[in-house]
This record gives structure tokens, sequence and C-alpha cells, in this order.
């Protein structure tokens, strides 16, 4: 264990109050000293943020070439089956309306690509939802028109879209998402479960949910001169590029995809999207601009989310908690169309010593909406489940929730037998407990009252792996001392802007506004999808290897530079590709106080606060950002947002935002993130590991814990809305004392 | 949705005229629910004869302590009103708990009163549901029905009245002033809504063209209290809540006013209850008895059989509150 | 004025080549758009959302759900706020409404932010920024309203509603931000509303070179 990082030290010690302008602390990276005016892990204000708060941020949708006619998708009435007749004449009759696009006469696409962008081109009709027209009109109110005339038949077929623990289709994949693979054994789990002194057996449940960006997926695409120009709403301009391409039979430089401002994304702009498939195949069609947003209701179909998850841990421990056996089963579904296969077992493999473990997925394809990422898949309903067992656990052998993850902490990655290039989880956790103000003597569950509150607190840990993607960018010197850095990197609003501009200063030796940082255009070097919290430890590696070379080339040349400048280009194939002899994850630990009301059932969080180790903190003003935003994402997960998947219709029924429910503002009394400043030489040259997505694990877990700790009921099910508290409670006897039953 | 014509009236008279003579009118309010509906394609119209404008934007005192709300009312300046505030909080923490603070800017008195179930498949034209397409079938019965109706359900329909508003009003007694072709007509809030029975199409006793005018609050009979349970701390619709006005006198309910919301096709004015708790001890038992004795009809569906227990515990805390504060008074 | 004018989007405005809808199905409107007039004929169906986005090209006003559910498309009516995707622009003839693009105040040497613009800069109060102008103009209203002693359902009876992280809370609950910046909203709004030369420019919630009477 490193030093610095087992003092626990963090990065600056402010909640949710901070002002962008200060975070101590977080100066020494691997490479030890730094200048102290190093502008990297110094807090600076987000670039784009002027734009942002006036209103000049421009988005895909935001964008009306001339001539640009207004698109609206339909999806299929049925939930699986054929269409046999497209009925345009209503639709076309529409005043305004020129075009109705469908199977019949949409433009072909190559095959090759992603499966889900193979739209109008069958009569296929894979699940409820999936696209099957495009209205496009000279205006918005011709193409809703448009859209509700048009008539469609279908031949339906029998659908099957309900996922259970003992479906007849289930398999076990050969890999789940993120390559890994489908099962993993280690030891005899049977046997040592069986030898254990204490067994835990849970199954947890959580449904589907949404990604809901605020900003629904959105492309504006024209032809000119035989090239295709999209703004489309994405987290990777460069792959976007590289499928129209493909799909569209062009060559790589035929194709523009600008990305400038995206409106959240959380995953589920992380691949391309059929909307900007819709909206270039519209624009062929009609040789003129369109411009296709995607209706809100429409994106639980066709923008991915996470599937729901049937999951069964089994742990086998001794008397004090050290677990000898670990089982986690992870039952999920994909579509027909693709095969997703969420990758919830995958933590229980580098989180806690388990000498003899089975982690194993099992999936089924059904006739529903392609499942996809949404932030931190796998990690997100995986943690949620064993570290719901894992206080279980603590419970059934008397032991703080703390100490017994404590007991069960490991210096290698039980699943590799690696070391961890670093790891922090204990730090996390007592430094966590200190600043949460954890009481491991008030351990007894449902006896703190308020009134008709039960009031509890939660713990669980957090955990999420560190991913690096070959990146390619370019730094240029202007002879005015300016420079130019470009990689196509995406600000969903991370704040990548910020910290490559950060990154390309610390490593030009110059402050960050003489830096230009240009992103978000596919013509620009080309980069990775900001996913799998790897943007900047992709991008940035790549940025700090072109700056690092300009500044020597700098420091070679003599006199003044050439009015074009001193132009480098790098790419980081050969070091995001090297094999690492370190297993590589970030940790965390999130603590919660929760009432549960005994009158209505209403579980509400009173504070959330989490602490993580990921690496050096590059930028604390976006960081905690990052931190609290996912945290707040956590919150949803736990208390509200669910959706039901309607077996007789095959669709998602909560698709809005007013029956799927998302925090609001009333929901989050308190929110802190805290960082230990970790050092880990294992990882980049900046020394970060990826915050985007630690802070949703675990919340949701602490969360449910908290619960059980405020009434002594363990739901098992996520939300935890009020109509599943009230039968719990009333049959615990929990019910109010003034309502005499 | 269609294209329609646009009319903005300038009396009541006017806005009835202008809608008998239009085939297909609707009138527009805030247009809050009517025009995320149209967008849906859920509610249509040829003619929209705007009403938010009319001179019925005032909140009066009328003869022996009555209150007399204009129909285009904001949510919001009603909510604000100091007689609002002071005499019928009831009435305000119900509005307050609905929506968010830029919905009740806009959303009207009558919108409100009017405003259509949040049913999941009533919202969804590609699927059956009866009160949108009278025949077609009901979804919810066995489908996503959580949120629906325990209490005065049909097979036709078992869709709830999502206002909080109402809910106040009905427990508070008021009374809707309608204009229409034949003229003026008032009726109480608790008659105003109707059950869905077999033609879960009507919503209301409304009668096509006839415009709300004003609701009318008698005067307070007590104290009131408004609770609200429901899926997030803000801006989500109820799962249940409670209204109540409260009379105690030497402990003994004098006088009551008890209605729920989020249970059934309109706000459930709770007269059983209020029979049960006339000349009752102002004591938590005797609020469960009332409750129960309203509670008692309800008949779940297979995922919401919660709501009876919220219901129960919801009134009991309410009256409680109420009661308490009562005895603190007379102490 | 002029300046103000040509900021609010000529440069992106286009001829609307559409097939006009039939004579009764659409109308002369005249909104006062941050603080200019125009007039546009438009379909009845057209949102005032639609007009600012489709028709003036001030694409600051967000559109994230189109019924209401969100709060990105929260503009200033008269001072108050409003979800303009619910708000029809025929309904609005007349009506003045205010942007995010017309809350900073024109200066000599460069605009100048609206207190809560430059709150929201201090306090980190976004990420994405797709939520942010709606929350801007929210925030706006809002200390409007809370100046004006509006309650909210946190406020105590029969009290005044003070400016705590409760009532702001609450009070902005009807913008949801899927990013999660709500604890630095709240920060920014407090800030925003303590600061002298108030950000709710009274009477109502436009900022104050807006309001009627300003010389511009
Ligand atoms: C996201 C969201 C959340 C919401 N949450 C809540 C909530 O929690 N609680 C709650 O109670 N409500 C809630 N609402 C609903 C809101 O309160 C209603 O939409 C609003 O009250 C309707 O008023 P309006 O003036 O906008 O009506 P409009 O939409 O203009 O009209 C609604 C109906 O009333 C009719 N109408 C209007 N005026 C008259 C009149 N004078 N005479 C006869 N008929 C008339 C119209 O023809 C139409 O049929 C929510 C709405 C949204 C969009
Ligand atoms: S409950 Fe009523 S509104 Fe809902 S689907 Fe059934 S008939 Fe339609
Ligand atoms: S776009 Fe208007 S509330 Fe969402
Ligand atoms: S900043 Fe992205 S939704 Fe609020």
């Amino acid at each position: 264990m490193n030093a610095r990082g087992a003092n626990g030290r963090d990065a600056d010690g402010r909640g949710t109050n901070a002002r962008g302008t200060d975070g101590r602390g977080t100066n020494g990276g691997p490479a030890g000293a730094r200048a102290a005016s190093d502008p990297l892990g110094a807090p600076t204000a987000r670039r784009d943020g002027r734009a942002k708060v006036t209103g000049a941020a421009r988005y895909a949708a935001e964008h009306t070439p001339p001539g640009c006619l207004w698109a609206r998708s339909v999806g299929a009435g049925i939930a699986r089956g054929r269409i046999t007749a497209v009925h345009r004449e209503d639709a076309l009759s529409v005043p305004g309306v020129t075009a109705v696009l469908a199977h019949d006469n949409a433009p072909r696409l190559l095959p090759g690509a992603d499966p889900t962008l193979w739209v109008l081109q069958d009569n296929r009709v894979p699940h409820r939802g999936w696209p099957v027209a495009l209205v496009v009109a000279e205006s918005p109110e011709a193409a809703r028109e448009g859209a509700a005339a048009l008539h469609i038949d279908y031949a339906e077929e029998p659908h099957d879209v309900l996922l259970t623990a003992r479906h007849p289709e289930l398999y076990t994949p050969e890999t789940a998402n993120g390559g890994h693979p489908g099962v993993r054994e280690r030891g005899d789990f049977g046997a040592a479960h069986a030898a254990s002194a204490v067994r835990v057996d849970g199954t947890y449940k959580v449904t589907g949910l949404h990604n809901h960006p605020m900003e629904p997926h959105a492309s504006t695409a024209y032809w000119e001169d035989g090239m295709l120009v999209a703004h489309d709403s994405n987290q990777g301009s460069t792959d976007v590029r590289n499928d129209l391409a493909a799909l569209f039979g062009l060559a790589e430089d035929q194709v523009a995809v600008i990305n400038e401002y995206v409106g959240g994304g959380f995953g589920s702009k992380g691949t391309t999207r059929p909307v900007v498939v819709l909206a270039a195949m519209a624009a062929r069609h009609t040789g003129r601009p369109v411009k296709l947003a995607l209706p809100r209701r429409h994106l639980p179909a066709v923008t991915g989310h996470r599937a729901p998850t049937l999951q069964r841990v089994r742990l086998g421990a001794d008397a004090q908690g050290r677990i000898a056996a670990l089982e986690h089963e992870a039952i999920t579904q994909t579509s027909t169309v693709k095969e997703f296969v969420e990758q919830a077992a995958v933590p229980a493999r580098v989180m806690y010593t388990s000498p003899h473990s089975v982690t194993i997925h099992r999936v089924v394809a059904l006739d529903v909406p392609t499942p996809s990422w949404m932030r931190a898949p796998g990690e997100a309903p995986g943690m949620y489940a064993l570290e719901s067992a894992m206080d279980e656990l603590a419970v059934a052998v008397g032991a703080d929730p703390i100490e017994l993850r404590l007991r069960n902490d490991t210096e290698r990655e039980p699943d590799t037998g690696r070391p961890f290039s670093s790891r922090h989880l204990a730090e996390c956790l007592r430094e966590g407990a200190r600043r949460f103000g954890w009481r491991a003597d008030d351990r007894e569950p449902a006896v703190r009252r308020e009134g008709n509150l039960l009031i509890g607190t939660g713990v669980a840990a957090a955990t999420y792996p560190v991913y690096f993607m070959p990146s390619h960018a370019t730094a240029t010197a202007a002879p005015d001392g300016t420079f130019t850095v470009a990689v196509n990197a995406a600000d969903i609003g991370t704040g990548a802007r910020t910290v490559l501009a950060q990154i390309a200063a610390s490593a030009l030796r110059t402050s960050p506004d003489r830096v230009r940082l240009d992103l978000g255009d596919s013509r620009l070097p080309a980069a990775p999808v900001a996913g799998g919290s790897s943007g900047t430890a992709s991008w940035g590696s790549a940025v700090h290897k072109a700056c690092t070379e300009l500044t020597e080339r700098l420091e070679e040349h003599d006199g003044l530079l050439p009015p074009e400048g001193m132009s480098v280009g790098a790419d980081t194939v050969q070091e995001a590709t090297a094999p690492s002899p370190y297993a590589r994850h970030a940790f965390g630990a999130t603590f919660a106080e929760v009432t549960v009301d005994t009158v209505t059932g209403e579980v509400r969080v009173r504070r959330l606060l989490g602490v993580y180790a990921a690496g050096r903190i590059l930028n604390p003003v976006t960081a905690r950002s990052q931190f609290i935003g996912a945290m707040t994402m956590g919150l949803g997960m736990a208390l509200s947002e669910g959706s039901t998947m309607d077996p007789r219709f095959g669709d998602y029924a909560e698709r809005d935002l007013a029956s799927y429910h998302v925090p609001v503002n009333a929901d989050l009394p308190s929110i802190e993130a805290h960082w230990i400043d970790e050092a880990d030489e294992h990882l980049n040259p900046m020394g970060s590991k990826g915050i985007g997505e630690i802070g949703i694990v675990g919340t949701a877990a602490a969360i449910g814990n908290a619960v059980h700790h405020a009434t002594g009921l363990r739901l098992r099910e996520l939300p935890l809305t009020p109509d599943r508290l009230l039968r719990d409670l009333a049959l615990a006897g929990l019910l109010p004392v003034a309502v005499p039953a | 949705m269609k294209p329609f014509a646009y009319v903005r009236a300038h009396s009541p008279a006017e806005a009835v005229q202008e809608y008998a003579a239009r085939p297909g009118a609707r009138f527009l309010a805030g247009g809050t629910n009517l025009i995320d509906l149209m967008k849906l394609g859920v509610e249509s119209a040829q003619t929209l004869i705007d009403v938010s404008r009319l001179p019925l934007d005032r909140v009066e005192s009328g003869p022996g302590g009555a209150l007399r709300i204009g129909a285009a009312v904001r949510n919001s300046d009603l909510a604000a009103h100091p007689a609002v505030r002071e005499r019928y909080p009831v009435l305000s923490q119900a509005l307050l708990a609905g929506a968010s603070g830029q919905l009740r800017n806009v959303a009207t008195t009558a919108g409100n009163l009017m405003q259509r179930t949040r049913c999941l498949y009533f919202q969804d034209p590609g699927k059956p549901c009866n009160k949108r397409l009278p025949g077609s079938g009901c979804p919810a019965i066995e489908g996503v029905h959580r949120d629906l109706a325990v209490l005065g359900h049909s097979e036709a329909c078992v869709a709830t009245h999502p206002s909080d508003m109402a809910v106040a009003l009905a427990a508070l007694g008021a009374t809707v002033h309608l204009l229409g072709p034949d003229g003026e007509r008032a009726l109480p809030v608790a008659d105003f809504h109707r059950l869905p029975g077999e033609r879960p199409e009507r919503d209301t006793e409304l009668r096509p063209g006839e415009l709300i005018t004003a609701v009318e609050l008698p005067p307070p009979m007590g104290p009131s209290l408004y609770r609200k349970a429901r899926d997030r701390a803000s801006y989500a619709f109820a799962l249940a809540s409670v209204a109540a006005v409260l009379d105690v006198r030497d402990g003994v309910v004098h006088d009551v006013g008890l209605a729920f919301g989020g249970l059934a096709h309109r706000p459930w004015r709770a007269g059983a209850a209020e029979t049960v708790l006339l000349g009752a001890p102002a004591t938590p038992a005797a609020f469960a008895q009332a409750a129960d004795a309203e509670l008692v009809h309800a008949r779940p569906l297979r995922d919401n059989a919660f709501k009876v227990q919220l219901a129960r515990n919801l009134a009991v805390d309410v009256l409680s509150a109420l009661a308490a504060r009562a005895a603190g008074a007379a102490a | 004025m002029a300046g103000k004018g040509a900021r609010a989007g000529s440069t992106r405005q286009r001829a609307h080549p559409e097939a006009p809808p039939r004579a009764e199905h659409r109308s002369a409107v005249t909104l006062r758009v941050n603080g200019e007039e125009r007039t546009l004929t438009l379909d009845h169906r057209t949102t005032v959302l639609d007009t600012l986005r489709e028709h003036l090209g001030l694409f600051g006003t967000k559109k994230g759900c189109d019924h209401g559910q969100c709060g990105s498309c929260t503009v200033l009516i008269d001072g108050r706020r409003a979800n303009s995707c619910l708000l029809l622009a025929v309904a609005q003839d007349g009506a003045r409404i205010t942007t995010v693009e017309g809350l900073a105040a024109p200066g000599p040497g460069g605009e100048t932010l609206h207190p809560v613009q430059q709150a929201f800069l201090d306090h980190d109060a976004l990420q994405c920024g797709y939520c942010t102008p709606g929350q801007i103009c929210s925030a706006v209203g809002m200390l409007g309203e809370l100046a004006a002693g509006h309650p909210s359902l946190v406020t105590a009876p029969g009290s005044r509603p003070g400016l705590t992280a409760e009532e702001i809370r609450e009070r902005m609950s009807g913008n949801l931000c899927r990013c999660g910046a709500y604890a630095h909203i709240v920060a920014a709004v407090q800030d925003a509303g303590r600061a002298p030369g108030d950000a709710a420019g009274r009477p109502d919630g436009d900022p104050r070179h807006l309001q009627d009477g300003a010389t511009p």
C-alpha cells in the first residue's frame, strides 16, 4: 500500500458548496514533484461554460442549413413480425410532407455494421418501436402530422419479452460486454461453500433502466459534392464516421461527423444510433438537408438501455466473515437483433478475496429493444448485488460492514492473480467513515425513529476498471506563442475540453489559455469514444505525447517559427495495446443516510457521500461534478428509476420523463464527493484513472443497505418505491404507531 | 396533430357562442395538458378557443366568507393568494404539491380540474384504451397499473384522476360554476368528475360546450391539510394523497371533510369515513376506523394493493396532525 | 436594441420555405423576444419553443422532452417562467419573452452576464449544458417569485419564504438535470439570489434591461 494513499489525504476538503476556485493538494502525480503552477491538477473552470450559460453552444439539432427539412421517425407498432404494407397516401397528402421513407424505398445500406443500424432495409420487426419509417416534411408540425397519418400493416407473430430465471432459452454467452469471459471459475465453489461456517444467499433484481440524457439523440445531415456531413449527438464521432462510411459505401474522408456539443449520453450515444443513419438516408433521398431529433418517448426503444438483471449471489465465509466461496450469477436479456450482455458478474472477479469462485452470465434473446451501455455497465447492477450481499454477510457474522470489507481486502486481483497497480479501497472506506461520521456501534436495524420516520445509514464499495484505447492527436505551435491541439475527443459534459487543454498546457509548459483545443469533429485526428471512463486517459495520452514531442522539437529549434507554425502528430496505438502486468481499477466507497417514512413508504436520502481513489485528479472542479453527477444517477437507480416491460405489447411502459422518474433537485439534500490523492505509475503519463462512472457504482447498494439499517428489511429489488416499502413495512409491523391495525 | 383554427375569446359568453358555432371546438386554457395530449395524438381539435385571457382571473371574497376563484386563475397565483394561504391551506398545499413552478405559472383552475388521466395506455394511441377509443378494451387491468384505481373502477376502465387541486376542492366542498348554451348551472365538485362505469370516455359531467367559469369555496369549516405520497420528492404525480378539513371541539369531531387522491377516477370524497367521524372522538383509533369504513370498498388490482394501506396511513396521519393542532390550540 | 436584435439570431434566421398552412390555420403573431419585436406568420400548431428554435434561430432554449416534463425549454413569459414547449405561439401573441440569450446585459465593453449565469459558472453548476439555459431562466423566474413572497410546498404555513437551500431545491425541481449538477445549481442560485443588485429583476423575473421602460 502506498504511503501517501494510506494517509488518506483527500484532494480538497470541500463538499457540495465547493466553488470552482479552490482545491488543494492535487499536486504530485506519478512523476512526483511537479511545478506548483502545473495546470494539471489545478482547479480550472470549464472552457465551454460561457457558451453554455449564454445559450451560444450549438447542439446537433441546432443547425438549420438552407433548405432544411424536418423528419419524424415512426416505430413499429407490434412486438414481432413483418411489415406487409406501407400506406403512404394519407401521410403524403399532409401539406408540407415531402417524403415517406420505409424499407420499400429507402436507400440501400451495405451490410457489416452494427445490426441495430440496419434500418428501413427489410420488412422484419424485431421489437416494438424498431424504426420502420421516416416522414420528412417542410416543418416540424407537418412531419408530426405526417407520422401520425402513416398506416402500416403488419403480420404479427407471437412474441416473447419476459425475462425469467427459468427461461428455457437462457444460454451462457462466450463473452459479456467489454469482452469479459461469460464464465470464470476458480477452486471448488461447491465444496468450499458447503464447508463454510456462514452462508449468504440472495437474489437481487434490477429493472430495465434508461439513460435519458437531457438532449435526445439528434442529427442534422446533408450531402454536399458527394460528401456526407452530419451534426450528430454522439460520444465519439470518429466511430460514427466510420460506421456511416461503411453503411453508405463511402471513403472515410467522404464523411464528416460533427459533435461539438453533446447534451449528455451516459453510454446511449457511445455507439452509432439509427438517428444519424435515418437522417443521412432522408437527406440522400430528398436531396436536401434533414434534421431528425428523436422524440423523448422513442429513446427507450432505439438508443439502448440497461437490461434488467436477476442476480444471485452466494457467499460462504468463516465466522469472521472472510470469504472462502463466492458465486455470482447474472441473468439478463438481449434482443434478437444483437447480443449485448450486461457484465454484472464481472466486479465479483475483482473485489474481494475469494479462493473458490464462480462468476457466470446467462442471457436470453427476447423480442425486446437492444440493450447497450448505460453508465457503468456491469459494475452498476453487479455491485448493487454484490455489495448488498456483503451487507447481508456483515449482518450474518455480526461485523461492522466496513470492517467486513477490510477483512476481505486483497492485494491481488482474485480472478487473474495480478497485483493491483493501486488499490485504496480501505482508505476510501476509512476516510469516508470519518467524514460521514460512521458509527460502528450503532448498527442495530430499525431502532432509530424520528416521529414516523425510520433512520438508517449504509455503506457500499465501488470499483471501476481502467480502460485505455488508442488515439491520435496533433499539437501545433504558432509563431505568436500560442498552440493548437487537435484530437477528435467528445466533451459530453465531462469537461474533456478543459482537461485536455490542461494536459496539453502541462506538457507544453505553458498556461491553458494559450492552448486552443479542437475536438468534436471527425476531420480531426481519430480518437476513441467517450466511454468506459477512458476518454481522458486515451485522448490525454495522445495529447500528452504530441505536446511532449512538440516541446522537445521547439527546444531544438532555432529562430522564429514559420508562419504555419510547427506541428507534431502522435498516436498511442502501442501504449494502449501493450499488456499490463497489473490489474488496474479505481475504487471507492459510498455512504448514505436515509429516512423511511412509515406512513407513506417513501425512502428519501438525507446525505450521500462518496470517497474515491481514482488516480490523479486532473481537475478538481470538473471531477467533482462527474462524481456527484454519477452518484445522483445511482440515487435514481436506487429509489425511483425503473421501467416495466409490458408483457402484452413488448415495450417499456415508462417511456417519458413524467413516468420514468430521474431524480429531481429536491431528492438531494446533501451530496459530497471526496477523493484520495492516489499516485499510480502504471497507468498513463497523467497518472489518472477514469472518473465518469464509478460514482454510480455502489450508490444503490449503499442506499439499499441504509434502508435495511433503518427498517431491518432487505428488499433485494430496485427501485425502492413506496409500493414495495409499504408492503414489507406492513408485514414487519413497522407502520406508524398512530395507525392501529 | 392536425391543423386547427384559433380564436381568442374575450368574454365567457363569446367563448360559449364560438364553441357552439364551430364543430370540433375545444377550449384552450394554459394548454399544459391539452397541448401535451394533442402532440401525442390523444386529443384533437378543429378550433381552439383560447379562454386563458378571459376576465375570469380573479379570486374574490363572496358573501358569508365564501371565496370565488375564477376559472382562468393560474395555479401559482391561487396557491399564493393570501386568502387561500390563510383560510384554505389545504388548497394552497395541494396546488404546490402538483407539477412544477413553471407549469403552475401557466396551468389554470379549470384546466387543472379538466386534466386527463396519466394512465400510460391512454397516452399511447398505438394501443387500445376504452377512454381514448371507446370499445377498444382496457389493457391496464391486466397490464401496468400500479398507479391506477382501487376504488370505483369498472371493467371498462381503472384510470385515476391525477389532479391534486381537485382533491383539496373535494374536501372543502367546493362548487363548480358552469356556463353553457343553456345558461348557467353549478355542480358540487365531488359530483363534477364521474366514475368510469361503461362510459370511461367521459371524465366529467360537463356537457359539450359548457365553460367552467369559477370554483366557489364555502367558508372554511376548520383547519386543513394536504399530504401526497409519490415516487420522488417533487415533480411527480400522487401515488395517493389525502386532503382533510377538521373541526374538533372538546376533543370531538364536530365537522370534517375528507378526500382521497390517486385512488379513483375522480377525487374521492370519503363520505363513509366522514359519517363515522362526525361526533366521534378525535383520536387515531377513530381516524383509522373511519378510513377503514371508506377503504373496505377498495378492490385493488394485481399490483396496487399498497394504495389501500397508503391511503389509510395518510388519512390517519393527516387527521391526527389536525387533531393535535386543535388540541394544541385548545390548550 | 438593434445590436441585440442582430444577436437574437438574424444570422441564423431562415426564410421558412414550407408550404404554408391554410389561412384559417395560421396567424400573424407578434412576440417581443429579448426586447425586440418579431412578427411572424405561424402555423397555429407551432409552440413558442419551436418558434424560438426553428423560426428565430434562438437555439439557446432547449427541447428535452417537448411535453412539459423536463424544464429544458423554460423561458420567461412576461417575466414569469414557463415551459415553452407547451405554449402555442399564437396564444402568446403580444407577450414579452426572455430567453437565455437575452439575460446578459449588453454594454459598451461586451455583455455582462446575468448574476445567475455568472453564478452557474462560478459553481460549475453544469456539465453537458443542455439543461442549463432552462435552469438559468427558471432560477431567474424563481428568484422573482421568491422575492414576491410566493410560497412553495416547503414554506411553513403563514410564513414568508427565504432563500434557503430547501426552498431552492423544491422550486428548482421542475428542471431535470441528468448530469446531476443539482447541488451546484442550488449553491449558484443561492449565491445569485444573495447578490446585491438583485438577480431577480423585480417586479417580475425579467432582467432589468428588458423590463418595460428600461432604456436600452
Ligand atoms: C409534467 C407534468 C407534471 C404534472 N404534475 C401534476 C401533479 O403532480 N399534480 C397535478 O395536479 N397536476 C399535475 N400536472 C397537470 C397540470 O396540473 C395540468 O396540466 C394543468 O392543471 C392543466 O391546466 P391548463 O390550464 O394548462 O389546462 P389546458 O391544458 O389548457 O386544458 C385542459 C383541459 O381543460 C379544458 N378546459 C380548460 N379551461 C376550461 C374551461 N374554462 N371550461 C371548460 N373546459 C376547460 C380544456 O379544453 C382541456 O380539455 C402536471 C402536468 C405536467 C405536464
Ligand atoms: S384504465 Fe382507462 S384510461 Fe387506462 S387503458 Fe384502461 S380504459 Fe384506458
Ligand atoms: S422540453 Fe419543455 S419541459 Fe421538456
Ligand atoms: S448539465 Fe447535463 S443535463 Fe444538466
